[in-house]
């Protein structure tokens, strides 16, 4: 292959353009939306709601005509039920509909079917639904206060609506605390979000009466796990259940959830054997699908003089809402926030409390970085603050505090693989010239300009297996009884290579947009000097392709994209052995290039892949190694994780008398390890930022102290739009770190988990004049204008806990 | 979500939609633009049982001038005027008030004249309205023809002056002669939102001294807000900065407006303060 100099000699590394695209561009795309638009005798299903955030369902009824079920029809489906095997975990069931309680507005009471979209909606009109409310809980002081209403009646271990309390404390902590020069002190929040998928959820479930099997398409991260899940609930053979996630417009974590409605279109479709979709709305979509990041984070750091943080202290509390989300989990965001805390930080001494606290809110699941972009504003806030009340650079601070050596134990006991947390800060610094920017800031403080400029560090754990996951419960043993937790992890993949010598590679992974298909056809490849284009990936079809855990955490790029590799280099190696016998020479002088096998060294031209190709499977009888008759190779793939790592750069201009923050500019020095794609890369860093930015500066989910979500439209809920992203400067550096076979690390969650700290440290900076800073995002143009005129920190506002009231209110 | 079940019918003449109108006018709704009846429609916040499309009725659009007046087609979009050079102190506002309606694509299709029968307080063309005093035409099958001050026809909420039979046909606004500096300056969350706080202004300058002064305010008050405070603050003094910034906090004393998601009461007095001075700078030296 030749081209100029800078280009690669493979295919990994450079910034091909993604094989999907072409379709996607030209509106060839098949989402759930097209499946039941060209299913055209299917019914439709629409989901009645709470409208109460609590409360005890008395009747339903509906008027004659109107198909409807509720859980009495349900009575023989099993709840969805996800645990960890941990002492302070509370286990909840969560019924596919509601039986006799509501716990928040949107939660699915019964899914009514018609003939049309318009007909079901019309119907949902007709239906009655009695429910004498109970007191709401509404925030976590509430919750855990005495005499809180319980959300569940169940036993909690601790404190009331308490399910999740992990606790580490480290043995020298309360030495290195009570020595320290100074302890720094803050509280950080952030309101809470909505991954906000451009494509709400959408299923559609058809019914085949021939094989008795169903078919559910549905926009999914985990198509495998999905079946399973409903599987289980319906008592099914996983066999008698196809799932397939076509083209998947956007998940971000939000669609890796087992989708209560999914079980019951599924449950409705084999009652009625008939298909039937279901396209949720917008509104839907932020009442009911999956919130995230309600945290409140108390951190104390205990310094020296010279800025060496000795020992962390966190008190950490998720609001994780009315439900435990299947399969990771209401323990995903608090047990990543005690894990994690730490983030690139050397950290010797480490005590963390860590609460997952249920209230009468739709139920928290993964989006995007989960706990870490709090874990970081946490972090680099209390760098800030300590730089200054130390009167230290804060670059400096950084600097003397991250981990050099690899690989680095953390206190909660992860290990962190080779990275470069100094060579990023150093890079990021060096593009944003700070002794420039300081002169501009002056300049424009002048004029009455609020400039300012805000760093980040972090760590982004990416590509973690079964380990980790495993490391999240006790240790358990398999017995007789099906194994209580889910435990994900592994990824397995089939390559196989047909007569014409073209690739078929099935993986268990479930690309949503991160052109996977595009990065494992490099990968695969570069092993057997094949082209992209003679490779086709497919995933995402339970029917078709392996047990596999899906797309998320940042994983498929490490650990499918490893068992690819795997898989390659098995079928490379049958590729050697069958063309070395015919070309002489051993299999190890054999290599394979341009689609070609040829002794290295040799002018001969060699023998075609796809001549080999087919007289495998035509001339079986006459295989030199009396192997398969197929070309065929497993790949399996299970790391315990690796740390991709980056620095973030905001420089922010904010306008003191409206309050509005506008990013001027914004800088990334990344390390993902090896580039598989740099554009698709970028596209990642990019998209993560627009996130991070959301989470800093735009969305938020605000319930009023009745538990209703006011924000349910994208009138109220604020994604930024291209017009609000800054340019983004990008420089990489590439650590090949042992911990990923491709050198590959994940880095789909970065830009995410970074730029919020940027941001809030930026804004902090701007403001300095006035002595506040940001302490809770998003910092929206009248809060930051609220610490203006106030001179107070931009902190959380918290809602009132009610005085305990034990009579109850009935209504409607 | 989907709209509940409506009707459509699209009159060929003003005539023939004033009739169908008249049948039913509780249960009907005119349709223009769409810009915020769908959205509404598919909410199911509204639920006509008829829309009347008046899309297809000609001379509803387009601007023309007489006796010192430019007339507005009720049916112009938002995009034409953003693209007419219209002369003076008024194309300018009309320009920069344009841009600042919604999207792009929003542009191409909602109308004029939909806004102000629309009757958001924080719509750019309701402030525009209230600021020149502008004059409603309005008609119906039964009564004919009436004309309507904008003192008069923004009532509340949502709510106009305006009969459910009758149909907005033009709006009316008095040139500004080249003695008037005009603008608007408006505060959304992000680039063509609904506006906070939204201010226009029109000031009239004469040898130095303010002959006119308007200020009117979106986002504070039900329906869009004269500020007789600032207004009078500025008449009859000597033009300068200083003597904005005063208007400017006498229009903050003057309101009081509500308090959402976005901002309380106290945040939208700030901006009130921060943007009537804004409104009188985005005029170009050419206006001045």
């Amino acid at each position: 292959m030749s081209g100029p100099l800078s280009e690669p000699e493979t295919w990994t590394g450079r910034a091909l353009p993604r094989l999907e695209d072409p379709a996607i561009v030209r509106g060839w795309g098949t989402y759930v939306g097209d499946v039941a638009a060209r299913d055209r005798g299917c019914l439709h299903a629409r989901f009645v709601r709470s409208p109460h955030a609590s409360g005890r369902l008395i009747s339903i009824t509906a008027p004659a005509g109107v198909t409807v079920f509720t859980a009495k029809d349900l009575h023989d489906v099993q709840p969805i039920r996800a645990v960890l095997h941990r002492p302070d975990f509370v286990a909840v069931d969560t019924p596919v509909l509601a039986t006799d309680r509501v716990r928040f507005v949107g939660e699915p009471i019964a899914i009514v079917i018609a003939a049309s979209e318009s007909e079901a909606e019309d119907a949902l009109d007709l239906i009655e639904v009695e429910i004498e409310q109970l007191p709401a809980v509404v925030s976590t002081a509430h919750a855990i206060a005495p005499g809180a209403p319980l959300v569940h009646d169940v036993e909690f271990p601790g404190d009331p609506n308490t399910v999740v309390d992990g606790r580490m404390h480290t043995d020298g902590f309360d030495d290195a605390f009570a020595g320290a020069h100074r302890v720094v002190s803050i509280q950080v929040s952030s309101a809470r979000q909505s991954a906000m998928p451009l494509e709400a959820r959408a299923a559609h479930a058809a019914y085949d009466r021939a094989s008795g099997r169903s078919t559910l398409h549905a926009t999914l991260q985990m198509p495998h796990v999905t079946r399973t899940g409903i599987a289980d609930s319906l008592g099914l053979p996983e066999d008698d259940l196809r799932v397939v996630a076509p083209d998947v417009g956007g998940g971000f974590g939000a669609k890796m959830t087992l989708a209560r409605e999914d079980v019951a279109l599924v449950w409705a479709s084999r009652r009625m054997r008939r298909n039937i979709a279901w396209i949720e709305t917008r509104e839907e979509n932020f009442l009911a699908a999956w919130h995230s990041r309600e945290q409140v984070y108390d951190v104390d750091g205990a310094f020296s003089a010279d800025g060496e943080l000795l020992a962390l202290r966190g008190d950490l509390v998720c609001d994780v809402g009315a439900y435990c989300c299947y399969p990771v989990t209401w323990g995903v965001e608090p047990l990543m926030a005690m894990a994690e805390l730490p983030g690139p930080y050397r950290v010797r001494e480490y005590s963390v409390r860590s609460r997952g606290i249920i209230t009468n809110k739709c139920p928290i699941a993964p989006y995007r970085g989960v706990s870490r972009p709090m874990q970081v504003l946490a972090m680099e806030r209390l760098f800030d603050v300590a730089a200054d009340e130390l009167g230290i650079d804060k670059v400096k601070i950084r600097h003397a505090n991250l981990i050099t050596e690899f690989p680095h134990r953390s206190p909660s006991g992860l290990v962190l693989d080779a990275a470069s947390h100094q060579e990023t800060l150093a890079a990021a610094v060096e593009l944003a010239d700070l002794e420039d920017f300081r002169s501009r800031q002056a300049a424009a403080l002048a004029q009455g300009r609020y400039l300012g400029i805000g760093i980040s560090c972090f760590a982004e754990r990416t590509g973690y297996g079964t380990p980790a996951f495993a490391a999240r419960s006790r240790p358990f043993t398999l017995g007789t009884e099906q194994a209580p937790v889910i435990t994900p992890g592994f990824e397995r993949v089939i390559l196989t290579m047909d007569p014409s010598g073209t690739l078929t590679l099935r993986i268990g992974a479930a690309p949503h947009g991160q052109g996977l298909k595009t990065t494992l056809a490099q990968v695969v490849c570069d092993e057997l000097g094949l082209r992209p284009d003679a490779i086709r990936v497919i995933a995402s079809d339970t029917d078709q392709t392996p047990y596999g855990w899906g797309s998320f955490a940042s994983r498929a790029m490490v650990i499918a994209g490893g068992a690819s590799m795997l898989a390659a280099q098995e079928l490379a190696e049958r590729l050697r052995v069958l063309a070395a016998e015919r070309l002489g020479g051993l299999p190890v002088d054999i290599d394979l290039v341009d689609g070609h096998a040829r002794v290295r060294g040799s002018d001969q031209p060699g023998v075609a892949i796809a001549v080999l190709a087919r007289d495998v499977y035509h001339s079986s009888h006459l295989l030199p190694d009396k192997g398969d008759p197929a070309l065929e190779a497993v790949g399996v793939y299970d790391p315990s994780g690796t740390f991709a790592n980056a620095c973030h750069i905001a420089e922010v201009e904010v306008d003191p008398l409206t309050g509005r923050t506008v990013i001027t500019r914004f800088l990334v020095a990344e390390d993902a390890g090896r580039l598989i794609n740099p554009a698709i890369v970028d596209g990642q860093i990019h998209g993560g930022i627009a996130q991070g930015v959301a989470n800093a500066l735009f969305e938020e989910l605000i319930y009023d102290d009745r538990g209703v979500l006011v924000t349910t439209s994208l009138m109220d809920y604020l994604p930024p739009t291209v017009a609000e992203m800054p340019h983004i400067d990008i420089v990489h550096l590439e650590t090949i770190s042992p911990a990923s076979i491709t050198g590959a690390k994940g880095v789909g969650e970065g830009g995410t988990i970074g730029a919020p700290a940027a941001i809030a440290n930026a804004i902090s900076d701007a403001l300095k004049p006035f002595q506040v800073g940001v302490f809770h995002i998003p910092a929206t143009p009248h809060r930051v204008r609220a610490a203006i005129r106030s001179g107070t920190d931009l902190h959380v506002i918290p809602l009132a806990v009610p005085t305990p009231e034990p009579e109850k209110e009935a209504q409607r | 979500m989907k709209p509940s079940p409506f009707e459509y019918v699209r009159p060929e003449t003003l005539d023939e939609a004033l009739a169908v109108l008249a049948r039913d006018p509780d249960e009907s709704k005119v349709l223009a633009g769409g810009q915020s009846l769908i959205p509404m429609m598919n909410f199911r916040l509204a639920r006509p049982e008829r829309l009347v499309d008046i899309n297809s009725i000609p001379d509803l659009a387009g601007t023309t001038t007489r006796d010192g007046r430019l007339h507005v087609g009720a049916r112009t979009r938002h995009l034409t005027l953003q693209n007419t050079d219209l002369p003076g102190p008024l194309g300018h506002l009309l320009r920069r008030a344009a841009v600042n309606v919604g999207h792009l694509p929003i542009r191409t299709r909602g109308t004029f004249g939909g806004s102000i029968a629309h009757c958001d307080a924080a719509s750019e063309w309701c402030l525009v309205a209230t600021l020149l005093d502008a004059e409603m035409t309005v008609r119906s099958a039964a009564r004919g023809e009436r004309t309507i001050a904008a003192a008069d026809f923004f009532q509340s909420i949502f709510t106009t002056a305006m009969e459910s039979d009758e149909i907005l046909t033009s709006i009316s606004l008095p040139s500004l002669d080249d003695g008037y500096v005009t603008g608007i300056s408006e505060f959304a969350r992000r680039a063509g939102d609904f506006a906070i706080v939204a201010a226009t202004a029109a000031v009239q300058v004469k040898d130095g001294v303010v002959t006119d002064a308007r200020v009117s305010l979106g986002g504070v008050s039900e329906v869009p807000f004269r500020s007789t405070a600032a207004e009078s603050a500025m008449l009859g003094q000597q033009w300068s900065p200083e003597l904005v910034a005063t208007a400017a906090e006498e229009a903050a004393a003057e309101v009081d407006p509500p308090s959402d998601t976005h901002g309380d009461a106290d945040y939208r007095r700030d901006l009130v303060r921060a943007l009537v001075p804004r409104a009188l700078a985005t005029t170009s030296p050419a206006n001045r």
